[in-house]
């Protein structure tokens, strides 16, 4: 698995933004929205960065006559607030956009422990198909995903489907994601949770047909 | 009142001097220096170390103490990045790693940076605000042995391979006795809630200083900037330490009795601990912040010769900063599972806090347009602040985006983000400070060269490090693994981080070495060397222990510190040299600063060291799980505190002090305004009441937010328990009502005795209300019930102590007109505060319980 990671990867890291877990790959309308969020800001904030730095390298000059108005209320206070509304409203409008809602969305279940994960989706026949490390879903569609712990707290994520919520103890989170066509998409454990932590990974597969006539016959990566 | 003959002008009738005094005729400095010297030196030798109590020396001592632990923290830091930089790693197993992550980060928080920022309080703000020492130098002393003592705890325990390992936040229930066994957790608990004494000492005293020790009419509108950002942050750090040290009891109480705070299977809740732990966790940010912004309000003036741009906005922009600062802690907490409504109203205050961010880092911009920076090194220093910190505050606020936040959160973003912020917000403008103070910290002038070097080095090794970093975390790499064998793509960035690292830590031992160089080799500083405006630098090189042999009067004030050195040195200012051969210092009002009294604070003693020994020896025990014997522990606790409260009796002289021509003010025993130790135990008692308040929200939360199984029925049904708690509500109210009649003067001794009655009352009842309550270990409400009765026991334990300590003072004369109120005010103040909480908790245990 390794060698084949490696040589699937090798290139693309060349790219520099893909990845198998890359947030700037997205493989769904969720982790896109984040991520051209992403984009927005980094650029947003490149331009303050080298603004300010302009502001520091001028003030190398002569003294100059200035007010405290022009500074303290002109860009401190409105300039920042006028940045800063903007980028709370995209993000408040990202974040409707995003949300789990009851829409009728394919609900899956995802159990956490020390150090693995359980899945679980209902199957054609009505009945409950569980397995562990595979999470099945549907493409092309949102899938929210009941998450749960057994033991102490875990973090559900799959970079290239959406944000991660945590798995507490005592807890149900729900996480929408959504894959825009079938595929593989990896997935790990994102709060420190142990010994295990580094390895407690998981793969997600999104089918075209749902539930899935074969859960193993699955697609290549897109 | 006052034994000198005429008090002219008169004093003002609220108990103050006013603030214009006339000047002392000038003495001989030389004569001056050595009374002053003789009375305020350290001892002798190495026994001089452990007795000091001079805020210089335990400034200084804190700052080097603090930066023996960073070199320590990085180099942990340089295993780590050893670690990663290739995905297989197999330099470290994952138990050592986790060691290692968990120490890192708790290091650099609570044995770095927040004593670093204590020292340089300590150090600075009696020079700053033109006094002789700070409010409370036993205490002082105390704060730094529990720190170094807490910090040794700590360090051992990773010698030893048993360091705590569940990440510097102690997630539970990872942190737990069922998912941590053995003694790792107990040593993060243990270690940094002893550790925290200090920091609860250090707020006391800094609060207290500037509010009550600033030179004669220096106002609080005034005062020089880096107070005002010292007061903000202790006050941050008295309402933003107890919910920490709450969460850090209420855990290892659970993990040492099994009482379920935490565990949902008997109606805890794990957010509570994430709760109580951001409810600190967040404002430290700016605890850490603020000093350091203080610092920088301090030195850009300066390098630019001008006055600063927009004071009053600055304030503006701290006071802002302390109280949003409170408002935000679950953005740390975005990933949890909240409501996104109410994640929305902590993202826009997540965002909202950036705006007096904002406003200081343009008054600072503005302050260089306005004046001629110069281009010495701390301004190099600060020019890497600005480069940094601009960038860590643009990327937190990305993170107060919850969208992207739930994409980035634990991961390697994260760590890119925090490590801009706390590098560029605190450890560059520390590296300015002390550029800028090594002249009066030393008496040498710096070696040129080095310390440029090790600028660009640091400045190129940190962005080199922490840059990519971003692109990592959003490639997907998490915080906390130790391999990535799956992860080719992760590779070349984490091994660009690892060999900038290094080049980060070979930065700051030549920043080290250049300190070295300039204390061993630097040649003789002139005074003032910067041509400052502030009162630090309105003395001698390296500054003498005294500080200033009189204290500055308004007309020296403001103005260039090189023009009123002279004038201060011979005497010209207040309450000038030592002629009653004991340490004095000037204690005026809080806004005005219109003289009060002179306190007299106590000499060199060993005193903190030995109490601070003891504690640890509790703290020892604790760990061992020897929890009877930590018990009997205390004894020597208790027996230490009383002496050392004995060290304040009226001794000696207490005729009323001349310090400048016609004006006379009592000392402190006989003072008609509030003393230094009461303004400090109303401080005290603020953060005492954030405990509470934390208690009190835990109880809430798991009542209203916990979805947990119902407690249940409660035992506690009958009348003889509301009976109870009502008799211990009345017999603490009618203590405090006894207290309160010896404060406005209206009882005798008899009052002393009735308060310790009624105290020992209300505990004897307090001892049969717990056994009639449930099994603390039934269910978390339960647990939290029984913590809160332990809480308002202690107190009534405490308030006892005092009434008998106040019996004691009248049996020995030190309550009288002529020796004045002893410890009267400061029993009247905790006993009052003992009474409220004992009330609300009877309060809350009705509501709760249903008692009829």
């Amino acid at each position: 698995m390794t060698v084949r990671y490696a040589i699937w990867a090798a290139p693309v890291a060349l790219v520099g933004c893909s990845g198998p877990l890359s947030t700037l790959d997205p493989g769904g309308h969720i982790a896109r929205d984040i991520a051209w969020l992403w984009w927005g800001m980094f650029a947003g904030a490149g331009l303050i960065t080298v603004f300010v730095l302009v502001l520091l390298a001028v003030a190398f000059g002569r003294p100059r006559e200035t007010t405290q108005k022009r500074w303290v209320f002109g860009l401190g206070l409105w300039f920042s607030l006028a940045v800063l509304s903007m980028v709370l409203a995209a993000g408040l409008w990202v974040g409707e956009r995003i949300l789990p809602r009851d829409d009728g969305a394919v609900t899956v279940r995802a159990h956490a422990f020390q150090w693995g994960w359980e899945f679980a989706h209902d199957g054609a026949g009505g009945q409950l198909v569980e397995g562990e490390g595979t999470l099945h879903i549907p493409a092309g569609q949102p899938v929210d995903i009941l998450i749960t712990s057994q033991d102490v707290i875990h973090s559900f994520w799959v970079p290239r489907l959406g944000g991660k919520i945590d798995a507490i103890p005592g807890r149900v989170n729900r996480l929408r994601v959504q894959a825009d066509s079938a595929g593989r998409f990896d997935g790990l454990c994102a709060e420190f949770c142990g010994l295990g932590h580094a390895a407690m990974r998981f793969e997600v597969i999104a089918h075209d047909d749902w539930p899935p006539a074969d859960p193993d016959a699955t697609q290549d990566r897109p | 009142m006052t034994d000198a003959p005429n008090p002219n002008p008169p004093p003002l009738s609220d108990g103050t001097a006013p603030a214009d005094i006339r000047a002392n005729p000038p003495q001989r400095a030389l004569q001056l220096h050595r009374e002053l010297a003789r009375v305020w030196a350290n001892d002798r030798g190495f026994w001089g170390q452990v007795t000091a109590v001079s805020h210089t020396t335990l400034g200084l001592r804190f700052m080097a103490t603090a930066f023996v632990f960073f070199a320590i923290g990085g180099i942990l830091s340089m295993l780590i990045r050893a670690q990663l930089a290739t995905p297989q790693g197999a330099f470290l197993d994952t138990e050592l790693y986790n060691q290692i992550f968990t120490m890192h980060g708790s290091i650099m928080m609570f044995l770095f940076a927040i004593p670093m920022l204590e020292g340089l309080g300590i150090w600075l703000l009696p020079k700053l605000l033109g006094t002789r020492d700070m409010a409370f130098p036993r205490l002082t002393a105390l704060g730094y042995w529990c720190y170094l003592f807490g910090g040794l705890i700590m360090l051992t325990a990773l010698l030893f391979g048993v360091a705590p390992r569940d990440g510097w936040f102690m997630y539970t229930p990872l942190s737990d006795a069922t998912h941590s066994p053995g003694i790792n957790a107990d040593v993060w608990l243990l270690g940094v809630t002893f550790v925290e004494i200090s920091a609860i000492a250090a707020a006391v005293e800094i609060t207290v200083t500037i509010l009550r020790q600033r030179a004669p009419g220096m106002k609080l509108t005034e005062m020089p900037l880096f107070a005002w950002y010292m007061l903000g942050t202790s006050a941050m750090m008295l309402v933003g330490f107890p919910p920490l040290i709450a969460g850090s009891v209420l855990l290892e109480v659970e993990r040492a009795f099994d009482w379920p705070f935490f565990d949902v299977a008997r109606g805890g809740d794990p957010l509570l601990w994430q709760h109580l732990f951001w409810l600190f966790g967040h404002p430290e940010v700016y605890i850490i912040f603020l000093p350091a912004a203080g610092a920088m309000s301090t030195i850009i003036p300066v390098m630019c010769r001008t006055p600063i741009l927009g004071y009053g906005a600055i304030v503006a922009a701290i006071l802002g900063l302390v109280f949003l600062s409170f408002g935000l802690w679950v953005h740390h907490m975005f990933t949890v599972g909240i409501p996104h409504m109410a994640l929305a109203f902590f993202s826009a205050a997540s965002v909202l806090v950036a705006v007096p961010t904002a406003v200081q880092v343009f008054a600072w911009i503005g302050t260089m347009w306005k004046g001629r920076p110069e281009l010495h090194l701390p301004m190099l220093h600060i020019l890497g602040f600005f480069l940094t910190f601009v960038m860590g505050g643009l990327t937190g606020v990305m993170l107060a985006i919850v969208p992207f936040n739930w994409q980035a959160h634990d991961t390697a973003f994260v760590t890119a983000h925090l490590h801009y912020v706390l590098i560029g917000g605190f450890v560059f403008p520390m590296m300015a400070a002390a550029t800028y103070w090594m002249p009066l910290i030393t008496g040498k002038a710096r070696v040129n060269g080095l310390g440029e070097a090790a600028f660009w080095v640091i400045l190129l090794g940190f962005h080199g490090t922490f840059f990519i970093m971003h692109l990592t975390g959003l490639l997907g790499m998490p915080r906390r693994i130790d391999v990535y064998p799956d992860n080719p793509e992760w590779m070349s960035l984490n091994l660009t981080s690892s060999i900038f690292g290094f080049v980060l830590t070979i930065g700051f031992a030549m920043f080290a070495l250049d300190l070295i160089l300039q204390a061993s080799l630097g040649k003789r500083a002139r005074r003032d060397p910067w041509r400052a405006p502030t009162l630090d630098w309105a003395m001698p090189v390296p500054s003498p222990n005294y500080n200033f042999a009189s204290l500055p009067l308004v007309r020296h004030q403001g103005g260039p510190a090189r023009d009123v050195i002279q004038a201060l040195a011979r005497g010209i200012g207040a309450l000038a040299g030592a002629p009653r051969g004991r340490r004095e210092v000037l204690v005026t009002s809080a806004g005005a600063a219109r003289p009060c009294h002179v306190a007299v604070l106590p000499g060199n003693t060993a005193l903190p060291l030995v109490l601070a020994g003891s504690i640890a020896v509790f703290v020892l025990l604790m760990l061992a799980s020897l929890y009877a014997i930590a018990a009997v522990a205390l004894l020597p606790v208790a027996v230490l505190v009383w002496i050392w409260v004995r060290g304040m009796a009226p001794l000696g002289d207490l005729h009323a002090v001349t310090i400048a021509p016609g004006t006379t003010v009592p000392v402190h025993h006989r003072a008609t305004r509030p003393t230094l130790a009461q303004s400090g135990v109303h401080a005290l008692l603020v953060a005492d009441g954030a405990l509470f308040a934390s208690l009190l929200f835990g109880l809430a939360f798991l009542s209203v937010v916990t979805q947990g199984p119902p407690p249940p029925p409660a035992l506690v049904q009958n009348s003889s328990v509301a009976l109870g708690l009502a008799g211990i509500a009345a017999a603490l109210a009618l203590g405090a009502g006894a207290a309160r009649l010896l404060t406005r003067g209206r009882a005798g001794r008899w009052a002393s005795w009735a308060g310790l009655v009624c105290n020992l009352v209300a505990l004897v009842v307090l001892a049969w209300l717990v056994t009639q309550l449930d099994d603390p270990r039934a269910h978390a409400r339960d647990a939290l019930r029984a913590a809160m009765a332990g809480y308002v026991g202690l107190h009534v334990v405490v308030a006892g102590a005092m009434a008998a300590f106040t019996a004691d003072q009248f049996r020995r004369g030190e309550i009288s007109p002529h020796t004045g109120v002893g410890a009267i005010p400061a029993w009247a103040s905790w006993q009052a505060f003992t009474a409220i909480t004992a009330i609300i908790t009877a309060a809350v245990f009705v509501v709760q319980a249903g008692v009829a």
